[in-house]
């Protein structure tokens, strides 16, 4: 059977067609997230509404500082968490990822999209953080460390949203939500996002340094100058680096295995 | 050609024959060629060929697991065969350029509710190269008045309507339908034949799983019908009808089932409750002979097989299944 088959007319998806798509998908994405109460609202809520509660009872103390820097790491690795791993997860299950998948839609496009729609609410999250610190916390700090808490903050979203697409592949996802909260909760409490490390039990001290909200904690609480010492910054930096190509790794192979049994 | 001519029943020309390479060469759009795909032991397509030409509607039947959906995937480019190639337009569906000219409606049990069918259809716009523009895609979904509406209050026929509309998105070619009538009204669905039957008439070409017969009776200029991974009959709708043969008596008699078998040309005999049903291929002299035989027979009726009969008849199943079940 040798029936030819008619050939495509020649198309050419360019730089514009790429940086088009990537524009509407982070539009809707935000926008998608945004108009989801039970995500926005838990999200930002969360550490907001603990920063109000620990931060503010200890206002004027170094603690409020601290936990200005320490709940920007939390609200990132949340929104991360919850915007990739729950979000990938359900619309996996729900078959519309796969709709997108059919149309020529750059995969690349959803994953960068999702990434950049979770570090907006990390911006929406230090911006209040910020705020109630300056004005119910009695925080004083500079520009400089203002605009580095910023940028640190969102340097997290790299590795968290990695962590995220991972465990999305992992997960079944009517269980993500608590699968996340397991894992989200207490790796934030054992890094020292809620309270300094130095008041945890000595076991919490010792295992903190394996878990990578640990690094991403110690560069942000580095510009207030409560990082602990003994370790340079870099090495922070390359832990968090590490961290993101293992689960990028682990991702890229559990995801192409899946692909070739499909 | 016209759907008119097909429901009528009139139609005695095959649009397509069964095996088209003759006929067709040079002009499939889309193949499926000798494409063989197992989940482990499980084989859900063996050794499937199945060519796409412009500008028809093409329905696919088959009942549960028959392989029907696993067809649709691998030509989406979602799957690879385990054996055997796919080609749309000349091209690996895998490949996301290939796609830029396909369309897919496909069951998804859940779409994010918190955006609005204006901005639905706008982020699938751009993911193509040569979109409709969206106010004709919103035309022919028949979405005008909804389009502000967030996708979660809309009823399950106008979220159907929604990803009709998203696989026009981007003016395709080839559209894969997959179920698209399931939980609209008699209107919409008849809204939804129309417009299948316009861009079959603008040359585009349509593949469509569904469970309702009628629809693809309505519909097809071919219908394809596969059971366990396998072609088991393949054209118009009268051929496949036509497999199946013969017409059906039904009536209230007092004629023993023993005698109306030896009457000339009678295939079956069966019992529905009062009534009997024969089946035979000289439904005029049956009929005349009856009558002749009992003054007080009443409630004649005379019909051609059905495509549910030939698809019965054909699969030997129950009937063709309404969910899709996904390896």
């Amino acid at each position: 059977m040798a029936t030819a088959v008619i050939a495509a007319r020649p198309q050419s998806l360019g730089f514009r067609y790429y940086i088009h798509v990537l524009r509407q998908e982070i539009r809707y994405e935000f926008l998608k997230m945004l108009r989801m109460r039970v995500f926005s609202l838990s999200v930002v809520g969360f550490p907001v509404m603990f920063y109000l509660l620990f931060g503010v009872a200890n206002r004027h103390t170094e603690f409020a500082r601290y936990l200005l820097a320490s709940y920007s790491c939390f609200g990132m690795v949340g929104a991360s968490l919850f915007g990739l791993g729950a979000g990938i997860a359900g619309e996996r299950v729900q078959g519309w990822l796969e709709l997108k998948q059919a149309s020529p839609m750059p995969r690349l496009a959803y994953l960068v999209a999702k990434t950049v729609s979770c570090a907006g609410f990390a911006m929406l999250i230090v911006a209040l953080l910020i705020t109630i610190g300056l004005t119910l916390g009695g925080v004083t700090m500079s520009v400089a460390e203002g605009a580095k808490l910023i940028g640190i903050t969102l340097a997290g979203a790299i590795p968290f949203a990695s962590m995220g697409l991972l465990l999305a592949l992992l997960m079944p996802a009517n269980a993500a939500p608590g699968v996340i909260n397991l894992i989200y909760l207490p790796m934030s409490f054992c890094s020292g996002l809620w309270m300094p490390l130095s008041m945890l039990p000595h076991w919490m001290q010792k295992i903190a340094p394996a878990l990578p909200t640990y690094h991403y904690a110690q560069l942000a609480l580095n510009i207030f100058g409560y990082a602990r010492s003994g370790t340079g910054m870099l090495a922070h930096w390359e832990a968090l680096l590490g961290f993101t190509c293992l689960m990028l790794g682990a991702a890229w192979l559990i995801f192409t295995r899946s692909e070739a049994k499909a | 050609m016209s759907a008119s001519t097909l429901a009528s029943g009139f139609h005695v020309e095959p649009l397509t024959v069964p095996f088209p390479a003759g006929s067709h060469a040079g002009s499939a759009i889309a193949r499926l060629h000798s494409a063989t795909k197992r989940y482990g032991q499980i084989t859900a397509l063996d050794r499937l060929t199945l060519n796409l030409y412009p500008g028809e509607v093409v329905a696919l039947l088959g009942p549960n697991g028959a392989g029907k959906t696993t067809a649709v995937r691998l030509l989406l480019g979602l799957i690879a065969p385990t054996s055997g190639s796919v080609r749309v337009m000349g091209r690996d569906p895998r490949d996301a350029s290939a796609r830029t000219s396909i369309g897919a409606m496909l069951q998804v049990t859940r779409v994010p509710e918190t955006l609005r069918v204006r901005e639905h259809i706008d982020l699938f716009r751009s993911y193509y190269p040569n979109p409709l523009p969206a106010a004709v895609i919103v035309r022919i979904a028949r979405l005008e008045d909804l389009e502000n509406r967030f996708f979660g209050k809309l009823s399950g026929g106008q979220k159907q309507r929604v990803l009709f509309a998203l696989a026009l998105a981007g003016n395709p070619d080839l559209i894969f339908l997959d179920e698209p009538t399931v939980g609209m009204d008699i209107e919409s669905r008849r809204g939804l034949w129309d417009q299948v039957r316009s861009l079959s008439a603008q040359g585009k070409t349509v593949l469509l799983t569904t469970h309702y017969l009628e629809e693809a009776d309505m519909l097809a200029s071919r219908v394809v019908v596969i059971n366990k991974g396998k072609v088991m009959a393949e054209g118009t709708p009268a051929q496949i009808k036509h497999q199946v043969g013969g017409r059906r008596i039904r009536c209230i008699t007092q004629l023993e089932e023993s005698f109306l078998l030896t009457l000339p040309s009678v295939v079956s005999v069966k019992r529905d409750r009062e009534a009997v049903i024969v089946t035979t291929s000289e439904a005029e002299r049956v009929v005349r002979e009856m009558l002749r035989n009992d003054i007080t027979l009443y409630g004649l009726e005379i019909s051609a097989p059905g495509l549910e009969d030939a698809f019965l008849a054909l699969t030997g199943s129950d009937a063709p299944d309404s969910e899709n079940t996904t390896h």
